[in-house]
C-alpha cells in the first residue's frame, strides 16, 4: 500500500470524523439531557449551509457567512424547541422521531419551495483556493485542512467548557440525574435551551463550512443525520467524549473502506468479482462497525452511566 | 400463570370490536363501490393501502406489542418482494412454491436480524434495526444480475392454477383484503394468549418478567420473526400488484413511514394500524393531487397527531364515543 | 362506514368523464427529492412546446395531467395507473431516471397507451425488450458515455481513471466509455450511491497519476466531485470527462470550478438552427434560465405528438396509424434534425460540450468539435421490431 496515500486518506477520514463530531456533539447532547430523539437535527446542518450560502452571494463576506450559519441555525433550533420540541420532552422515543421526522419532511420542502429545488452556489472563499503540498508530490486542499482546524479547536472548546466552566458541570450532571438537579435549585429548562442552541449553532457551524465541498441542496441533512446517528450509537449516547470517539472512528472506516477494501478484494477475487463486492461491502462498513460494536458493547463504546429513574 | 397485565374489561373489549368490524367494513364497502363505479385505479389505490395495512400491522406486533420499535422493517418487506422477483426472473411462477419461499426467506431474515439487535434496548435497538435495513437496501443496490438499482420488472405474476389469477385486479384487492383479515384475526389471538400478555407485561416491567422466570428475549424474537414473516407475505403482494420490485422498496423512508401509519393509527390496538395505513394512503393521494408541495401540509399534519394526543386515531375515537 | 360514503362519493366527483375529440397526455417526471430539479426541466420544455402550439397538440384540445413519481419506483407504478386508468391518457411523456421508467414500461405498452421518453433510455428497451408503443425523444443511456470514450480515445489519452456511483446505470455508463476507449484502464471505483464526499477517491486519482478521469455522477454528488476535484487543484493538471455531471442543471452552482470540464451532448443552448433559436430565446423570456438538454428533449417530445397526431388528422384511436405517424413524423427538432432508429430511440449526431458564454454572456454549456455523426446505439440490433 501506498504510505503516501494512506496519509491522505487518514487525513481525509480524520476531516470527515470532525465534521460529524460538529453535527453529533449537539445531537447526543440533547439525546443524553434531554431524552429527546431529534430528527430535525440535520435540518439545522443544512440550514446553516442556506444561511451560508445566500449571506455570501449577497454580501461576498466568507466570514459574514460563516457567522451567519451557526446564528440562523441557533434561531431555528429555538424556534424548533418552542414550536414542536418542548411537547414531546416526556413522550416516548416514537413520538419524538414521528413529530421530528413531520418537522424534517417540512422544512426540506419549505427550503425547496423557497429556494428552488437546485443546489446552490457556494465558491470557496478567497485565500484558501490552493493546496498545500505534501512531500511526495501528493496535495491536499487548504479549505479540508481549515475544516480539521476548526473542528479541532472546537472539540477542544466543547471539552473545556464541558469540563472546567460551572455551566459544563451542570450540564454533565443534567446528562446524568436531571430530576436531582432540578430539586437542588438549578434551572434545568434554561439548560436545556442553552444545551439545544448549542448543539443547533453547532451543526450550522458544520454546515456553513461543508458548503463549499458538498452540494447544498435540500434534503442535504437526511445524509448526514443517518451518520450521526451512528456515530452517537456507536460511542454511546449522552457522551460527548463518545461522540467524537464515534466521529473519528466513523469518519476513517467510511474513509478507508472506500479506498482500500477493493483493492484488498482484488488480491483474493477475481477484478470483476471484486468490482462488485468491494463497493458494496464499502458502503455498507460503518453499519457493520457500529452493528459489531453494539453486540459487544450493547450501550456503545463510552456509555454515560445515567441515574436510575 | 401469576403474571396477569391489564385484564380486559368487557365494555372495552366491545368498544374495540365494533371499531374493528366498522374498519373492515368500511374497507369492503369501498372495495365494493370503487369496482361497481368501474373505478379500477381506486380499486389498485385500495389493493396498494391493503398491502400496507399488512405491513402496518405486523409491525404493530413488534413495536406495539412487543416494544420493539424497529426502524428496519422495509428490509422484510423487501426480502418478500425480491423472493418473488428473482424467482420469476428464473421462470419459476408457481405461487404454491414462491409465496411459502417468500415467507421463509423474510421470517430467517427477521431471525437473524432480532437475534442480533435483541442484545441491544431502546435508542440503540432503533438504530441497529436501522443498520441492519441499511445493509439490505445496499445488497438490493449491488445485485446487479437482478437490475441493481434500476430494479426488475415481473413479467409473470404468481400463479395459482386456473382457478385464481392475480391477473385479475378484483382478485388480488379480495385477495389481499382476506389475507389482512386473516391475519388481523390470528394477530388478535396472539394478543390475548398467554405469549401475548408475556410480551406486553415485559413491555412495561421486563425486570419483573425476568424474575417470573420468563425468558423474555426468545419470547420477543418469536414475535419479531412473526412480525417479519407477515411483513414479507405483505412484500409477496406488493411485488404482484406493482410487477416491479426495486432497492427502493427497502429504503429507511419506507420503514419510518411503516412506524408512521402504525402511530398515526394507533399503537399496539391491530385494527388501529390498518386504519392507519389506509389514511396515509389515502391523504397521500389527496396532498398530492392538491399540490406537488404535498410535504408542507403532510409534515405539521404528522406533528399534530403526535401532539394532538397519545393512542392515535383509534385512541381519539376512542375518547370521543366514550368520555371517561 | 360514514367515512366510506364520504370517500366513495368523492370517487365520484373525481372521476369525471372525458369529451370526445381531446388528446389527453400524462407528464411524469421527478419533483421531489435530489432529482427535482431535472424534473423541472424537463417539464417546463414540455410546457413550452404545448405553448408553441396554442396549448393544442396535433391541432386537439390538449388536457394534460403533470404528476411525480418522487424517485420512488412503486409511487411511479401507482402514478401511472392513475394516469393509465383514471384520466385514460393517449400518451405518456416525460420520465427523468431509467428505474422510474422501467416499473412504469410494462403497464403503459400494454395498456395501449403510448409512452414516450423524454431522457430515460435503459439498455432493455433499446434492445430485446423494445415495444410499438415505445419512443425516446433522447437517447440510449450509453451513448453519452460511448461518445466520450470515443473523445478520450481521439485525444490520445493512454491512461483513463474511471469513477461512478455503485448503481446499475454507473456500470452500464462505464462500460459504454470502455466500448470505443481502447487505452488502459488504471481503475475502476464505484462510490456509494449519494455520497457526497470525494475526498478518498480524489487522493486514489492523484495516487494513480492518470491522464485523464472519466465520471459519471449525476445531480447533487456530481456537483460536489466538481467542486472538490478543483479545489484539490487537479482541474488543470489532469483533465476531467464526465456524462450527466456538468451540464445547464448543475452549471449554476458551479461557478469558476466548471472551468475547463468536458462532457458530450447531442444538443447544446448555441445549436445553430432557426427552431432551437425560437427554443432558446423563448424559454429563457419564460422561466428566467437557460435551457438544459432535459428541457430541449422534452420540447422535441412536444413537437413529435403534434407532429404525429396532426398528420394522422386527429385519429387518436387506430393504434397502427398513430404508430406509424409517429416513426414518419417530420418536425424541426432543436437538435436540426430528426430520425428514428429501428427501435424508436433517435440517431444523434454526438458533439463533446464544454461550459462557455451564449451570446449575450450568459454561462451556458456550448457546443464543441463533433464525435460521432448519426449514433444509432449498440442495443438496436437486439430489438426485434423491422420497419
Amino acid at each position: 500500500m501506498d504510505p503516501l496515500l494512506l496519509l491522505v486518506q487518514l487525513l481525509n477520514g480524520v476531516q470527515l470524523g470532525l465534521l460529524l463530531f460538529l453535527v453529533a456533539a449537539g445531537l447526543t447532547l440533547v439525546f443524553g439531557i434531554l431524552d429527546v430523539i431529534n430528527l430535525a437535527h440535520g435540518v439545522l446542518y443544512m440550514v446553516g449551509a442556506y444561511a451560508a450560502a445566500v449571506v455570501l452571494v449577497r454580501s461576498g463576506h466568507f466570514a459574514l457567512a460563516v457567522l451567519a450559519g451557526p446564528l440562523v441555525a441557533l434561531g431555528a433550533g429555538l424556534a424548533l424547541d418552542r414550536l414542536v420540541l418542548r411537547f414531546v420532552y416526556d413522550r416516548d422515543h416514537l413520538d419524538q422521531v414521528l413529530a421530528t421526522f413531520g418537522v424534517l419532511i417540512f422544512v426540506n420542502e419549505l427550503v425547496r419551495v423557497l429556494f428552488g429545488p437546485a443546489a446552490l452556489p457556494f465558491p470557496l472563499p478567497a485565500g484558501f483556493e490552493w493546496s498545500v503540498r505534501l512531500p511526495g508530490g501528493a496535495t491536499y486542499p487548504a479549505w479540508r485542512l481549515a475544516i480539521i482546524a476548526a473542528g479541532a479547536i472546537l472539540a477542544f472548546l466543547l471539552f473545556w467548557v464541558l469540563t472546567r466552566t460551572r455551566a459544563g458541570m451542570l450540564v454533565r450532571a443534567a446528562a446524568t440525574d436531571p430530576a436531582m438537579l432540578e430539586m437542588l435549585g438549578v434551572d434545568v429548562r434554561r439548560l436545556f435551551l442553552l444545551v439545544l442552541g448549542a448543539g443547533a449553532a453547532l451543526a450550522g457551524f458544520a454546515g456553513a463550512m461543508a458548503g463549499p465541498i458538498v452540494a447544498v441542496q435540500p434534503g442535504m441533512g437526511d445524509q448526514i443525520l443517518i451518520l450521526a446517528f451512528v456515530v452517537i450509537v456507536t460511542g454511546g449516547t449522552g457522551s460527548v467524549q463518545g461522540a467524537l470517539l464515534g466521529s473519528l472512528l466513523v469518519g476513517l472506516a467510511d474513509t478507508l473502506g472506500r479506498s482500500f477494501l477493493t483493492d484488498m478484494l482484488r488480491l483474493a477475487l477475481p477484478p470483476a468479482a471484486a468490482n462488485e463486492v468491494g463497493p458494496a461491502l464499502a458502503s455498507m462498513l460503518i453499519y457493520l462497525v457500529m452493528a459489531g460494536v453494539l453486540l459487544a458493547r450493547p450501550r456503545g463504546l463510552m456509555p454515560v452511566r445515567r441515574a436510575a429513574r | 400463570m401469576t403474571a396477569r397485565p391489564r385484564q380486559r374489561s368487557r365494555p372495552a373489549a366491545r368498544a374495540e370490536a365494533i371499531l374493528a368490524s366498522a374498519v373492515f367494513t368500511a374497507i369492503a364497502a369501498l372495495l365494493v363501490i370503487a369496482d361497481f363505479l368501474d373505478q379500477p385505479f381506486y380499486l389498485k389505490l385500495l389493493t396498494r393501502a391493503l398491502v400496507l395495512a399488512l405491513a402496518a400491522l405486523a409491525l404493530d406486533l413488534a413495536v406495539g406489542i412487543a416494544g420493539l420499535v424497529s426502524l428496519g422493517h422495509a428490509a422484510f418487506l423487501g426480502v418478500g418482494a425480491y423472493v418473488i422477483g428473482i424467482s420469476a426472473e428464473h421462470g419459476m411462477t408457481n405461487g404454491w412454491v414462491q409465496w411459502p419461499l417468500a415467507v421463509a426467506a423474510a421470517a430467517s431474515a427477521a431471525l437473524v436480524v432480532g437475534g442480533l439487535s435483541l442484545r441491544t434496548r431502546g435508542v440503540q435497538f432503533i438504530m441497529i434495526t436501522l443498520a441492519f435495513g441499511q445493509m439490505f437496501f445496499y445488497l438490493a443496490n449491488s445485485l446487479s444480475r437482478y437490475g441493481g438499482d434500476d430494479g426488475l420488472t415481473i413479467w409473470t405474476r404468481s400463479q395459482f392454477g386456473t382457478w385464481l389469477s392475480l391477473s385479475d385486479r378484483r382478485t388480488l384487492a379480495w385477495l389481499s383484503l382476506s389475507i389482512l383479515l386473516a391475519a388481523y384475526l390470528f394477530l388478535r389471538k396472539l394478543r390475548w394468549s398467554r405469549f401475548g400478555r408475556v410480551l406486553r407485561a415485559a413491555k412495561e416491567n421486563e425486570r419483573r418478567m425476568a424474575a417470573l422466570g420468563f425468558a423474555v428475549g426468545r419470547f420477543r424474537l418469536v414475535a419479531f420473526v412473526i412480525s417479519g414473516a407477515l411483513t414479507g407475505l405483505a412484500g409477496v403482494l406488493l411485488a404482484n400488484l406493482t410487477e416491479f420490485v426495486a432497492p427502493a422498496y427497502l429504503s429507511w423512508h419506507r420503514s419510518g413511514e411503516l412506524l408512521a401509519m402504525v402511530v398515526l393509527g394507533g399503537l399496539g390496538t391491530l385494527h388501529g394500524a390498518v386504519l392507519g395505513a389506509f389514511v396515509f394512503v389515502l391523504l397521500e393521494e389527496v396532498l398530492a393531487r392538491l399540490t406537488t408541495h404535498w410535504a408542507l401540509l403532510f409534515g405539521p399534519f404528522l406533528v399534530l397527531v403526535v401532539l394532538a394526543g397519545r393512542g392515535g386515531l383509534v385512541g381519539l375515537v376512542q375518547r370521543i364515543d366514550a368520555p371517561r | 362506514m360514514r367515512l366510506g360514503i364520504a370517500i366513495a362519493a368523492a370517487m365520484v366527483l373525481w372521476a369525471g368523464s372525458a369529451p370526445a375529440q381531446e388528446l389527453r397526455v400524462g407528464f411524469m417526471a421527478t419533483f421531489t427529492g435530489p432529482g427535482a430539479n431535472l424534473g423541472q426541466h424537463l417539464r417546463d420544455g414540455f410546457l413550452l412546446g404545448l405553448d408553441h402550439v396554442g396549448g393544442r397538440l396535433g391541432g386537439l384540445e390538449t388536457k394534460l395531467t403533470i404528476v411525480d413519481d418522487q424517485l420512488k419506483p412503486d409511487v411511479a407504478r401507482q402514478e401511472v395507473d392513475k394516469l393509465l386508468e383514471k384520466e385514460k391518457v393517449h400518451f405518456v411523456v416525460g420520465i427523468v431516471f431509467s428505474n422510474v421508467l422501467m416499473a412504469i414500461y410494462k403497464p403503459t405498452i400494454e395498456s395501449g397507451a403510448f409512452l414516450i421518453s423524454a431522457n430515460a433510455g435503459p439498455s432493455p428497451v433499446a434492445g430485446a425488450q423494445c415495444s410499438e408503443r415505445f419512443f425516446s425523444t433522447s437517447w440510449q443511456n450509453d451513448q453519452t458515455h460511448s461518445a466520450l470514450g470515443k473523445y478520450a480515445q481521439d485525444k490520445g489519452y493512454r491512461r483513463v481513471f474511471l469513477l461512478a456511483p455503485n448503481y446499475q446505470a454507473g456500470k452500464d455508463g462505464l462500460n459504454g466509455f470502455k466500448r470505443y476507449y481502447r487505452g488502459t484502464i488504471v481503475d475502476e471505483v464505484y462510490t456509494q450511491l449519494g455520497a457526497v464526499d470525494f475526498s478518498a477517491e480524489i487522493a486514489k486519482i492523484q495516487a494513480a497519476k492518470p491522464e485523464a478521469v472519466y465520471a459519471f455522477m449525476p445531480g447533487g454528488p456530481g456537483i460536489a466531485l466538481l467542486k472538490q476535484y478543483a479545489q484539490a487543484g487537479l482541474t488543470k493538471q489532469i483533465p476531467l470527462l464526465s456524462a450527466f455531471t456538468i451540464d445547464d442543471t448543475s452549471l449554476p452552482a458551479l461557478g469558476d470550478a466548471a472551468d475547463g470540464l468536458v462532457s458530450a451532448s447531442q444538443w447544446a443552448a448555441d445549436f445553430d438552427n432557426p427552431a432551437n433559436a425560437r427554443f432558446v430565446a423563448d424559454f429563457r423570456k419564460k422561466y428566467g434560465y437557460v435551457p438544459s438538454y432535459f428541457a430541449a428533449q422534452a420540447y422535441d417530445a412536444a413537437q413529435l405528438i403534434d407532429a404525429a397526431v396532426r398528420s394522422t388528422g386527429g385519429r387518436l384511436d387506430d393504434k397502427t396509424a398513430l404508430r406509424d405517424a409517429l416513426r414518419n413524423a417530420r418536425f424541426a427538432s432543436v437538435k436540426g434534425k430528426w430520425r428514428l432508429n429501428t427501435n424508436h430511440i433517435p440517431i444523434n449526431d454526438f458533439y463533446y460540450v464544454s461550459p462557455g458564454k451564449l451570446a449575450d454572456g450568459t454561462p451556458a454549456m456550448v457546443k464543441g468539435d463533433l464525435v460521432f455523426a448519426d449514433y444509432g446505439d449498440e442495443y438496436a440490433k437486439d430489438c426485434p421490431m423491422k420497419w
